[in-house]
This record gives C-alpha cells, structure tokens and sequence, in this order.
C-alpha cells in the first residue's frame, strides 16, 4: 500500500528522479537472495572470529617467523580498494572533467564503507583486541602503526564528510517527495533546500575537500607501505614503498569501480547514466595505472636482483622461482599483462572488457600484497635461522571471506536507502554545458577557432 | 654505566641445549605439542641453532646459541605502537606483558627473529606446574615475550647486596644459561666493567657479533670456532 503510493509519487517526478530513485522503494527478489547469502557468510565468519578470539590466534595457520598473514594481507588490500572512490572522484572534480557527474557518488561509497573493513583487519589480527585503547593511552608516535591509526582516522572522518556533503541535494529531494521515511531523510538533508547561497556554499566546501582529501588519501596508503618499509626485512625496507602502494592502491581501486559500475548498471538498469565512454575513460586510467604498477614492480625487483644481497636474494627467488613462483606470476598477469591487452584496444575497453581486467586487477592486488608479506615473513634476514612456511586456516579464509561479503552487502543495502548516481550533479551537468563549451574554446588560442564574445 | 651483555663461546659450546632446558624451567616458558612445534610455534627464548656446512661425511656444524641480542640500538621497541618493549637504564630489553596489544610488529622487525608470540594461552604438563618460578611471571594468550636476560635475578641479586651492605659482584647476576652451562661458554656481565670477564673477552680477535653491518649493536657477543 505504501509502496504503491511512493510509486504513484515517483511517476510524477522528473525522469532522472523516476529512474534513480527507484531502487530506493523497489526491491528485486535477487536482492533478497543475495543479501540473506552476504549475511550468511557475514555470519559464518563471526563464529570464526569468536573461536579465535576464545582459543587464540593458535586457531590461525600463523607462526614464527610469519608473524603476518591474511588479516593483514587484507588490510592492505581493503586500504587500497578505498583510494578508488574518493581520489579518483577528488582528482576528477579538481580538474574539472565533465564525465565524472555520474561516476563520483558509486566511487565515494566505496571508499567510506570499505575503510571500514580494512581498519579492523589488524584489530582482527591482535593477540589482544581488548587492549585496542592502549593505542591511545600509551601511544608511541615513534611506530608506524601510529601514524596509521591517526592517517587511516583522518581519512575516514574526510571521506565521510566528502560523501555525505555533495549528497545533501539528493537527500533534500527525497524528502520533498516523501517517497521514503521522511523523518530520516528530514534529519539526513539538514534543512537544505536549495536556494542559491546555500547551493554556492555546497560548491565551495565540495571544492575544498576535493583538494584536502588527496593528500590524505595519499599519506594512507603510504603509510601502509612504510609500516614494511621502515623494518629492516629483506624486500620490505625499500624506499618505493610508499609510492608503490598507492600507485597499487589507486590500480585496484580503479578495478573495484568498474566491476561496482557493471553491477549497478545491469541491477538497476542505469545504462543512460554509466555509458560506453565512461568505461572508455576508466579503462584508459586503468592502462596507465597498469603500466605504472608495472614500472615501480620491475624497477623494485631489478633493484634487489642487480644488488644481489644474499638475504635479498633469498625472498627474490622464492617469489621469481620458488616456492611463490604461481602466485607471483598470476600478480603479474592479473595486475599487468591481462588489464594491458584489454585496455590497450580500444574495442576492449568496454562493460564487458572492464569487468573482466577488474576482475583481474582485484585479484592480481590481493596477490600483490600476498608476495609482499609472505615470502618474506617466511625468510628471515639470519640466515642459519629455518625456513617457515604458512598455510592460511579455515579461520583465516572465513574472516575473509565475510569482510568481502560485509562489505558488499553493506554497499547493496547503501544503494537502498541513496541514490548511486547523483542526480543534482547529472542535472546540473546539463545545466552547465554552455559554459563547459566556452572554457574548452578557451583552451585554444585564439587565432585558430573564432572565441565566444564575453569570455571570462 | 652498566650495560649487561653477553659472550659465547662458540668454541667451547658443544650443542647440549642445556642453556634452552634452563632458560625453559627458569623463566617459565610454555610447553607447545609436538604437533604444533612442528607448525612453528615453539618457544626458546635461548635457542641453540645449527649450521651445517659441507656435505656428509665431510662437513662440519657449528653451534649458534641465541638468545635476544639485547640491542644497543633496538629495530624492535621503535616500532611498538604502546611502548610494550623498551631498552632500560642498564641495556636490557624488556617486555611489558601486561600492555602488548599482540600486534607482533615488534617481532617483524627483530632480525634476529628472537621474539615469541603466545599463539594459545601457556600450558605445562601436570608435572612442570608443580615447578613454576615464582619470580617469573607467566604470559597470557596473545602476547609477545623473549629473552630478559633472567632481569628477576639482577633486582634479588641487587636486594642482597644492599642487604650485605656491599657492592654486586659478578657472579651475582649470572642468567640461567650462563649458569648451567657445562663448558663455560655462554660469559656474562658487564660490558662496560673492566673487572668482568665479558668486558675483555668482547675485545678478543675471535669477537664478532650477528648481522653487525645492520648497526643494531648487539650486546651478545661471540668468539668464533678456532678451526
């Protein structure tokens, strides 16, 4: 009945409205499905974490030397499927560019929910989550982990502001059209309503996060490289790092929007919204962000092999020949040579192509941080001392698998309750194409193409 | 100033592993099963190590035993989020169990790869309970420990002193390894006291410590194998 009336409501409204709003009051049955599997899974990995919490992190395939293991693979790959929405969205408004109008919004929510879970993978990974609070109460800033509590706050703290603050037109339609809760989305809209001050305000405080979040973004995941850089451990204490891992971070992320983007666009039908030429664009930047990845990798190994330190050489072969020869060589083919055939073509660069080099990429990320924290954990810098090895438990496989799982379910049901497109920037993208016609005019100088009168 | 540190003979040590048994029922350390020493999860805070050079029959091994270096310039207690390992006055390296949030970061960056984490909460056979040191305390499920040097002996061996009214001799604070060991190879004392035998012996031509050209400086010391 209810639902009949918002129907009713929503046929009334203007045609950007009719179609993304709609997810909002109708639900498919495959939602349901999904969402109960999410959940199950969801589930099945607390119960992990609560027999590991009651026996131990003996539960775990962890040991000594390998100190470290999925939790923190995950951390770092979680960390870094978060730099696709805010940075990619942030660098696309800074610059201007007009196809980013209905990309931002999917990209952010990425960000905000996957922070989530990479930050409490290493809470997962304590041997006393109880003494979490000793991080503050006993701080020492001198330890990378610090920096990191303090970088990861900020940023998620920036990120939610950044999406939560160009969602405030959005959230004041849905109230004016009572389609849904209007006491939520009367507290959520914050008395917006659209005058022209309050709209200049809005664009004036979206313009200077967009700056403030990309420093931050970028200190994150430096910090996550420098966490292994600034230990003395062969193949970690390496000066690339930081920008290795955000160049990684940045690659995945690009991946994780696409693979969102295809999802969206076929559940909710939004194929006028995510169009050929916004994979086209993506795609693009995933070539670059593979080509990039690709150079910091050889130039990273080069470096070790040329040098050729015994201990180096160690963790090198048991990665290029050894014992992590697959999994090395699938991050090459995943992070690199599959997104670069794909991308480079042009017929490729499509939904279908994306899909699959994120896919790709995603899965070449993960591994990615596996070479980096298992081969050598497992090889320690003395030399006389034996060789470990590490087999993840179920334990570790199912908290992993939850996160995933969390995090998608969380994104699903977030696309219940906000638009994923935002419609004022879509509306306003309309809105604005004279203007965007004369600045590009203005790119060119002036003897080659006549120029608008009135240029400012 | 006094900076306690150690010397090992390499030469004198004959791989008996009594330092690992003594350093075990001194300082309380956990019995792991066999199943899961297997999966490396044993504990030593002292752990005599083999390097076997050449093959059968025409190779020689070599005897490491190793416990926490006890480090000048400590890669471990820079990286502790809640300063749960810190160097003290005297040079000892030590663990605060009561703080460590089981991050095992410190236990990455230790080269030497000394530290242990408790994977499981301890437990010994009915026969070792009976035996526990009361001046040691036991560590809880997930955290780190290691190597202290048997610091609970310096501060009775410092409450005797005062108690005689005289200074600490040397053999005073001796750690159980140093203690029990058959050959005298494991010295210990004062590095910076020219009456301990440690403080002339680190200066001896055979004295080389363990991954020196890291610059964590070291305080255990070892005199190589005369050939």
């Amino acid at each position: 009945m209810r639902r009949d009336e918002a129907m009713a409501k929503l046929a009334t409204m203007p045609p950007d409205e009719r179609v993304l709003l709609r997810p909002l009051i109708e639900t498919s049955p495959g939602f349901y499905y999904t969402a109960a599997a999410l959940g199950a899974v969801v589930l099945w990995g607390a119960f992990a974490y609560y027999l590991q919490l009651r026996y131990g992190l003996g539960r775990t395939g962890l040991n000594r030397p390998e100190y470290w293991g999925i939790y923190i693979i995950c951390f770092v790959f979680f960390i870094g499927i978060s730099h696709a929405g805010t940075l990619i969205s942030a660098i696309l408004r800074v610059s201007q560019a007009e196809w980013r109008r209905s990309i931002t919004r999917s990209a952010e929510l990425i960000t905000v929910l996957v922070i989530g879970f990479g930050a409490i993978q290493p809470i997962l990974d304590l041997g006393r989550p109880d003494r979490l609070l000793n991080v503050i109460f006993h701080a020492q800033m001198r330890s990378p982990l610090l920096w990191d509590v303090i970088s990861i706050g900020l940023y998620f703290t920036s990120c939610t502001i950044y999406l939560y603050i160009p969602m405030l037109p959005d959230l004041a339609v849905i109230r004016d059209s009572g389609i849904k809760m209007p006491r939520l989305y009367g507290f959520l809209a914050a008395g917006y309503r659209d005058t022209p001050v309050q709209r200049a305000r809005l664009e004036r405080v979206i313009g200077f996060l967009a700056i403030a979040v990309i420093p931050i973004a970028i200190s994150v995941h430096t910090i996550i490289g420098w966490i292994f850089a600034m230990t003395l451990r062969p193949m970690w204490h390496s000066t690339i790092f930081g920008p290795y891992f955000v160049i990684g971070a940045i690659h995945s992320g690009i991946a994780a929007i696409l693979v969102a983007m295809v999802i969206l666009r076929r559940a909710y039908r939004l194929e006028q919204y995510f169009k050929p030429v916004h994979f086209d664009y993506l795609g693009r930047m995933m070539l670059v962000m593979s080509l990039l990845w690709f150079y910091f990798t050889f130039a990273e190994h080069l470096t070790v092999f040329y040098g050729a330190e015994p201990a180096e050489m160690r963790t090198f072969w048991a990665k290029v020949t050894g014992k992590y020869a697959v999994p090395f060589w699938i991050m090459n083919l995943g992070c690199f040579f599959i997104p670069f055939v794909l991308m480079a073509r042009r017929a490729t660069r499509t939904a279908k192509g994306t899909l699959i080099a994120g896919i790709a990429v995603m899965i070449g990320m993960w591994l990615e941080r596996y070479n980096i924290v298992v081969p050598t954990s497992v090889n320690p810098i003395w030399e006389i001392e034996a060789v470990g090895r590490y087999l993840p438990s179920w334990i570790e496989i199912s908290i992993m698998s939850a996160a995933a799982s969390g995090f998608i379910l969380l994104y699903m049901v977030s696309t219940k309750f906000v638009p994923i497109v935002s419609i004022w920037e879509i509306k306003e993208g309309r809105e604005v194409v004279a203007e965007v016609t004369r600045r590009v005019a203005r790119y060119s100088s002036a003897h080659d193409i006549p120029t608008p009168q009135e240029d400012g | 100033m006094t900076r306690w540190g150690m010397v090992i003979d390499l030469d004198r040590c004959t791989g008996c592993a009594a330092c690992e048994v003594a350093c075990k029922s001194e300082n309380n350390i956990a019995t792991v099963s066999p199943e899961q020493a297997d999966g490396g999860r044993a504990m030593s805070w002292m752990k005599v190590m083999t390097e076997v050079e050449g093959e059968f029959p025409e190779n020689t091994m070599q005897f490491f035993p190793r416990p926490c270096m006890h480090c000048d310039n400590p890669p471990c207690i820079r990286v502790c989020p809640v300063v749960a390992t810190y160097k003290d006055e005297e040079g000892i390296v030590g663990q605060i169990y009561a703080r460590c949030i089981g991050c095992r970061y410190c236990a990455n960056a230790c080269p030497y790869t000394v530290k242990y984490f408790n994977w499981y909460g301890p437990e010994w056979a009915e026969s070792e309970r009976r035996h526990l040191n009361p001046d040691v305390s036991v560590r809880p499920k997930g955290v780190i420990e290691k190597c202290s040097f048997c610091h609970h002996r310096l501060q009775k061996a410092r409450e005797d002193a005062r108690a005689e009214e005289r200074e600490l001799r040397e053999e005073d604070y001796q750690p159980a390894c140093a203690e029990i060991c058959p050959t005298g190879a494991i010295i210990f004392g004062d590095l910076d006291d020219p009456n301990h035998r440690v403080a002339e012996l680190k200066e001896d031509p055979r004295a080389m410590r363990l991954l020196e050209d890291l610059g964590t400086e070291p305080k255990v010391h070892y005199l190589r194998a005369r050939q």
